[in-house]
């Protein structure tokens, strides 16, 4: 059996547009099933200002089912809300109680702007990807599987980075604006894999350097392990930084020979 | 609340041809990125920390007497001498020392500016975060508080500046400088006294971070030892805050003195 939750209040930033100031607007949810996800939640809230003739808010979802990386939102001081190893689609109201207020704000960082209400631009992390989160492979028919032997603990590892879903909540919880734990992730899956070998060290350099342009820098919080909906361990930002330095000497080796 | 992209980041893929940065020599070039200043931040913390439990275990001495400390203070002097001349050894230590900090304070200084452009509007409701601890969100301040700590420190029992020690400088029975003597004039003020416990648990604040920090800044991770990076932060700050807050206390006590 389902209950139900009364007399939510929450509070949501709304902001027009890019360049606007925003603020934030009080909604009251009467009643609304603690089988409800979040999503489902805003889904409802929406519903009714669409039916009131006013704008909806805004924010992103797609899949709502934890994969896709598109859903964000801070919920209550805390990138996707109160759950550890949950995205805002999977969390549901039974996290909270009848009466509670909940403040929703967007992710905010300097490389994210704010697209309108609750939905930033999150493209920065596509220039991470595009410097050299990738493998040069032989396009053709569908490889052997097992043809590269991987030891079970490296492909393990390899998994756990390749978890990340991209949707920047490491980012939006660094106290310093930081995109160490996404960028550390996206190289580490690769650079553990025999596949991710050809380009390792120039990887490392151009997607490190690359997200220096955007991000801050990691000052070792941890916030962004305990915030990911994957938890990613901060472990992959050590690795990072090994491999980084490893890069810039072999990077210059290589280059001197040329 | 103006946020935009302005800058597009180059999509190359290859960072072997992006030669414009390049040119750069080697360490500048690694300095350049955050990554590269947290190593600067790191290797200097680990010499700073060196130096700061070396002159907690050097100041030990004046459990032994007045004899042995300033014996040891005369030691260090003339280190390396005859080879080079009196002070020599000392003052090339303290100016690793100095450079050190400086860097330190360079890089601190330049990601902080980093840091703060990376989130020029900041959350407007308030943040509830989970595993930041109090050292961690407070290392600029600790920091700050500890340089200036080092400022007076150096006034007061180094170099003597007249009104915050008129004691420094002078000489024991024996003609040696009378470290012991600054010491316990310096220590036996209660306000003085108090401000060396302060600073001292700040540092030790301080350096609890900045001690499980350095080894994932340096990638220095292995799951093997991962376990033992906590017990080495705790243990280094416990040891240095416990060695020098016993100072001011065993001269107020009576102890030393």
């Amino acid at each position: 059996m389902s209950n139900h939750l009364k007399n939510l209040k929450l509070k949501i930033w709304r902001q027009d547009g890019p360049n606007t100031s925003g603020r934030f607007e009080d909604y009251i949810i009467d009643e609304i099933s603690d089988e409800a996800s979040f999503l489902e939640m805003l889904d409802v809230l929406n519903e009714r200002l669409i039916s009131d003739n006013k704008l909806p808010v805004v924010f992103d979802h797609d899949c709502r089912e934890g994969i896709c990386g598109t859903c964000s939102l801070m919920i209550n001081g805390q990138a996707h809300g109160p759950e550890r190893r949950t995205a805002t689609c999977q969390l549901h109201m039974r996290k909270f109680k009848s009466g509670d207020e909940i403040v929703i704000e967007p992710w905010r960082a300097s490389a994210f702007p704010i697209i309108k209400d609750l939905m930033v631009d999150r493209s920065a992390f596509d220039r991470i990807i595009e410097s050299g989160g990738f493998i040069t492979a032989p396009t053709g028919g569908a490889p052997d599987a097992n043809l590269i032997p991987i030891p079970k603990p490296v492909a393990d590892a390899a998994m756990d980075s390749a978890e990340c879903i991209g949707c920047g909540a490491c980012v939006a919880a660094c106290p310093n604006g930081a995109a160490n734990l996404f960028t550390a992730a996206k190289i580490n899956h690769l650079n553990v894999l025999p596949q991710g070998q050809a380009e390792r060290y120039k990887r490392v350099e151009a997607m490190v350097e690359t997200m220096d342009e955007y991000f801050g820098s990691c000052t070792n919080h941890g916030e962004c392990e305990a915030a990911c909906p994957k938890e990613i361990s901060i472990d992959v930002i050590a690795l990072m930084n090994k491999d980084y330095r490893k890069s810039k000497v072999k990077n210059r080796k290589e280059l001197s020979r040329g | 609340m103006a946020q935009t992209i302005t800058k597009r980041g180059p999509v190359s893929g290859t960072a072997v041809t992006r030669s414009a940065r390049k040119r750069k020599p080697f360490l500048l070039d690694l300095y350049g990125t955050a990554v590269g200043k947290k190593y600067a931040m790191a290797i200097t913390g680990i010499g700073l920390i060196g130096f700061v439990v070396f002159h907690m275990i050097g100041n030990l001495k004046m459990y032994m007497g007045a004899s042995d400390l300033n014996h040891y203070a005369h030691f260090l002097e003339k280190l390396l001498y005859p080879i080079l001349p009196e002070k020599a050894m000392l003052w090339i230590l303290r100016a690793g020392l100095i450079a050190m900090l400086l860097l330190h304070l360079h890089a601190a200084y330049s990601l902080t500016v980093l840091n703060r452009r990376a989130r020029p509007v900041k959350y407007q409701s308030e943040r509830d975060y989970q595993v930041a601890s109090f050292a961690s969100r407070s290392m600029r301040l600790t920091g700050i508080v500890v340089l200036l700590f080092v400022i007076w420190h150096l006034l007061d029992l180094t170099f003597g500046a007249g009104s915050i020690n008129s004691y420094t400088g002078s000489k024991d029975a024996e003609g040696l400088k009378d470290v012991y003597g600054s010491v316990v004039f310096s220590l036996e003020r209660v306000p003085v006294a108090i401000f060396y416990v302060l600073a001292n648990i700040m540092l030790g604040t301080h350096l609890f971070h900045g001690v499980w920090s350095l080894f994932q800044s340096l990638g220095w991770n292995n799951p093997k030892f991962n376990k033992w990076r906590t017990g080495a932060a705790t243990g280094i700050a416990t040891l240095v805050v416990v060695g020098n807050v016993s100072f001011p206390i065993a001269v107020l006590a009576g102890i030393v003195g």
